[in-house]
């Protein structure tokens, strides 16, 4: 009882954590969101142009710092890597286009869900969707073979990076890029941000609170475990937007997102697929970054990769709508999914087993 | 006793490896993991599967002990 009480609590402060970053400036139904996030970082660095959506985002920085801190403290830092980066790092690069068809990862979704957007509703069938074709393959064998045991150093250096992050976002030097407009000018205190991200990443890394491993979990072994702390972002974020006039249900003019179904759908299916080949949704690799899994680092890497892919070659969507590389691009991700996901499994070692 | 290793394997293979092992092995098995969500995750299954569970530490280990 005590281990549920855990998540419950953690989903209940990050769903009002959330709804208190908007109060405080962050875009509307975005108190947290990893992809959009990490895309906004993407830009400040330059990787892209989209002018509206560049900004070092401390929330990011705060949960890998969090994750650091708290797993450093309690002996659960551990430097680990090796099963199969590339693969990973292609797998998040799909996810981040994924969610930026979507407009937002599995947490925003949630959000979404908790300010009244619909169009989340069709994102979650989606996402649920996705996440049975990876339980298919799951139960078929899939898997990325074994990490290893590195260095301390190695495990250090991505929680270093995220220092480095926070350097430069504090300095603000002239090379960098800062939103003057859009989502990207919109945003809480720098404190307030990273003090949030920093909670939430400790109370994740005790939790392992996953968006993804929720419905993974129920549906492959009938543990709803992290479907409690998934559920309870959703009730806390939606009493916290009732509180205070910000529930806005219907499908048209929702903030940072469009109305097409059927992108929505697809777009999240394909996160939910790569997320379960993943092991955890972005959110949950963020944490596992800080706790010196170098698998995710190489995660964190391919969604800011992949972010910069989705703004450069026009394949992200805005509230206009998807854009026509947006609806190429999520064809060849299934298509990538699917070779990635059938090579992994036993359909090919079967015979060389028997 | 069957004894599985799920060391260095991401989430959920840990369980997915006990699961299958019970299947295969009714009366119990003993399953090594190396960190604690793999722990918390494999104890919750053998639980939920009712099995009683012993926990072993050895070098940065666990070996999870599950019997009928």
């Amino acid at each position: 009882m005590k281990e549920k009480s855990g998540i419950i609590i953690t989903g209940g402060i990050i769903g009002l954590f959330a709804v208190l970053l908007v109060y405080f400036g962050n875009p509307a139904n975005m108190g947290f969101c990893v992809a959009c996030f990490i895309r906004d970082t993407a830009g400040a660095l330059g990787l892209h142009r989209a002018e509206v959506v560049q900004y070092i985002r401390p929330e990011i920085i705060g949960l890998v710092l969090g994750s650091f801190i708290l797993s450093s403290m309690n002996k659960e830092f551990s430097s680990r890597g090796g099963s199969s980066p590339v693969t990973r790092f292609v797998l998040s690069i799909v996810v981040m286009i994924g969610a930026l068809v979507f407009l937002g990862c599995p947490l925003r979704m949630i959000l979404r869900i908790a300010g009244g957007d619909f169009n989340a509703v069709v994102g979650l069938a989606g996402f649920i969707s996705g996440i049975c074709v990876g339980i298919f393959f799951l139960n078929k064998g899939f898997n990325l073979k074994r990490s290893y045991k590195l260095t301390n150093l190695e495990g250090y250096l991505f929680p270093a990076i995220n220092v480095g992050l926070l350097a430069l976002l504090i300095i603000a030097p002239a090379f960098l890029f800062f939103s003057k407009s859009g989502p990207g000018a919109a945003s809480a205190p720098i404190w307030i941000s990273l003090a949030a991200g920093l909670i939430v990443g400790a109370l994740a890394q005790k939790s392992r609170l996953c968006t993804a491993g929720a419905t993974r979990d129920l549906i492959l072994f009938r543990d709803n475990y992290l479907m409690l702390g998934f559920l309870s972002i959703l009730a806390a974020a939606l009493v916290g937007n009732l509180v205070l006039g910000k529930f806005n249900p219907g499908f048209a003019e929702q903030p940072i997102a469009h109305t097409d179904g059927l992108w929505n759908f697809l777009g999240m299916a394909l996160a939910g697929w790569g997320s379960v080949l993943l092991g955890g949704c972005p959110f949950r690799q963020m944490i596992l970054a800080g706790e010196g899994n170098t698998d995710s680092a190489v995660c964190a890497i391919g969604l800011l990769v992949g972010a910069a892919i989705s703004h450069n070659f026009g394949l992200a969507s805005s509230a206009k709508g998807v854009t026509p590389n947006g609806q190429i691009a999520v064809g060849i991700c299934f298509l990538i999914l699917l070779a990635i996901s059938w090579a992994n499994s036993e359909f090919l070692s079967k015979n060389a087993q028997s | 006793m069957k004894t599985i290793d799920t060391c260095g394997m991401s989430c959920p293979q840990p369980v997915l490896m006990t699961k299958k092992a019970l299947n295969e092995e009714k009366d119990g098995i003993d399953v090594i993991v190396d960190n604690n969500t793999a722990k918390g995750n494999v104890l919750r299954f053998m639980k939920s599967a009712g099995y009683s569970v012993e926990i072993e530490e050895k070098d940065g280990t666990f070996v999870l002990k599950a019997k009928k």
